[in-house]
């Protein structure tokens, strides 16, 4: 048998014929779709590197069957610049040294653009941290990614200089 | 994973018929389920996605102050829904403290209900466990269980109910509103959840095909908004599961406690009411006296299952620390960490 999984992924309509259910989200992206920016850390929804917008919110791509998501939008990390234009956050986490290996960077990005768009966090570090607390980095470069959460916030939402 | 039969139906009704066959199984986010199915710890037959049902998916602020929270409603939603968190600061405090900001933005409430153990036996289809293979004996006996039940478990099981939200259900008188095949009932949510006893694989009193269509929660629990509270301690400060945790609850009239709630999380199979408790802390002043004297009450009949007996004076001190930040009165804002009792809240780290 087959399902028909019509997604827009990056502002791409794609119609999909899965002949296996057992397909998650992140699979589809990275094996179907060859969108290999959405990283496969553990599979099982506790290290957050195959974090993306579904239909603007943040979730673990690796559980999620794709067949249960016909209709829905989804943004991964290829599709947040525009052009050679980096998306603030991307440009906030080089410009902060917010990575090492890089290898959780697609999902710690992708968690800090649904963060910043909740809009819980403010301009309080503990919020940030504890926000983004389900995207693991075992190179540990937490300090400059929050700092890189909370400048990219700023400059989001038209906020030049930031409290301390 | 194995591979299952994939159903779409189109309706509760049509959910149900398609879940009442052998081996089905409902799916929703699926945030649990898929996390058991990779580990081969579940095997469903068939998968019924009720995930699109939006007639599942309202939060209902009735007019005589009931709220009505269906089941697909995701845990980030219910908690930042502002006046489900004004009327519900405890509740709203477990669903934040809960996973992770995205397996919040994900999972259902019903979902959260039968939600499965985290016990690790249970997890590796290596180990002995009752619960998974009936008759299996339980490996977590003379294993690894610094963290397991210390009230209301048997020899055959001694896992523990990891839901956080289900313990200011609990204290709060939450009812859950089910249907399938003979109909529709409800029930307690402290009804829904069974304790061991010789049938571990037995979790919950719903019967095959019936399914959670909705939570709800009483008028008179907003009684509390003014002094609840959810304190849950974990290994680390966010994204980890319940050591122990408890839900409090208090009505204050002149310094004297006129009614109170207590539920603990962590502790057994189930989210655990502390009645008597209650009962000790109504009429007396809202201090540490009552506060210690609750905290006894609730634990008198705990005994550690293995390596974890620390967890009962454990629980007596978080029941202290809880009633007494809810008596201090609930905060303003949502505390950045949710449900830490290391909290920057002033008064209640002490």
């Amino acid at each position: 048998m087959n399902w028909t999984v019509r997604l827009t992924v990056n502002g791409e309509p794609r119609t999909l014929a899965l002949d296996d259910p057992r397909v998650t989200l992140l699979d589809l992206l990275r094996e179907r779709l060859h969108l290999t920016g959405t990283k496969k850390g553990c599979d099982r929804g506790q290290c957050g590197a195959c974090t993306v917008l579904v239909d603007g919110r943040r979730i673990n791509s690796c559980l999620t069957l794709a067949v249960s998501l016909d209709g829905a939008a989804i943004t991964t990390i290829e599709g947040l610049a525009q052009g050679d234009q980096l998306h603030p956050v991307q440009e906030a986490f080089i410009a902060h040294d917010a990575l090492q290996c890089g290898f959780c960077t697609p999902g710690q990005i992708m968690s800090a653009v649904g963060l910043i768009s909740e809009g819980h966090a403010g301009d309080d570090p503990e919020r940030v941290r504890e926000g983004m607390s389900g995207n693991l980095c075992r190179c540990s470069a937490y300090v400059g990614i929050v700092e890189a959460v909370l400048d990219a916030q700023d400059k989001l939402t038209g906020k030049t200089e930031r409290a301390a | 994973m194995n591979r299952f039969d994939y159903v779409k139906p189109a309706s509760v009704a049509e959910a149900i018929a398609a879940a009442s066959a052998p081996g089905a199984a409902y799916l929703a986010s699926g945030t649990n389920l898929l996390d058991l199915m990779k580990g081969n710890v579940v095997r469903p037959a068939r998968l019924v996605d009720i995930s699109h049902l939006t007639e599942l998916t309202r939060i209902e602020h009735r007019e005589n102050g009931d709220v009505r929270i269906g089941a697909l409603v995701r845990n980030a939603d219910l908690a930042c829904d502002q006046s489900f968190a004004r009327d519900f600061p405890a509740i709203a405090e477990a669903l934040l403290s809960g996973a992770s900001a995205q397996l919040r933005n994900a999972a259902t409430v019903g979902g959260n209900l039968l939600q499965r153990t985290r016990c690790a036996y249970f997890f590796d289809p290596a180990s002995g466990c009752n619960k998974r293979t009936p008759g299996a004996g339980c490996d977590a006996r003379e294993g690894d269980n610094h963290q397991h039940a210390v009230l209301g478990w048997s020899e055959a099981c001694i896992a523990t109910n990891p839901s956080d939200f289900c313990v200011p259900l609990a204290a709060f008188d939450a009812v859950v509103e089910i249907e399938g095949p003979a109909g529709r009932r409800e029930i307690a949510l402290e009804a829904l959840h069974l304790l061991p006893g010789s049938t571990p694989e037995r979790e919950t009193v719903l019967d095959p095909g019936e399914i959670i269509v909705a939570i709800r929660l009483p008028a008179e629990a907003r009684a509390f908004a003014r002094h609840a509270r959810y304190l849950k301690v974990r290994e680390r400060n966010s994204y980890a599961f319940a050591v122990v945790s408890a839900a409090a609850g208090l009505v204050i009239e002149n310094g004297t406690i006129s009614h109170a709630r207590l539920a603990l999380g962590g502790v057994a199979a189930k989210p655990w009411r502390a009645r008597e408790a209650e009962a000790l802390l109504a009429g007396q002043p809202a201090g540490p006296s009552a506060f210690q004297q609750a905290a006894a009450a609730a634990l008198r009949d705990a005994r550690p299952s293995g390596d974890n007996a620390h967890k009962i004076p454990l629980a007596r001190s978080l029941i202290v620390r809880a009633l007494a930040a809810a008596a201090q009165g609930t905060p303003s804002r949502m505390p950045a960490l949710p449900a830490s009792p290391f909290s920057s809240v002033p008064g209640v780290h002490q």
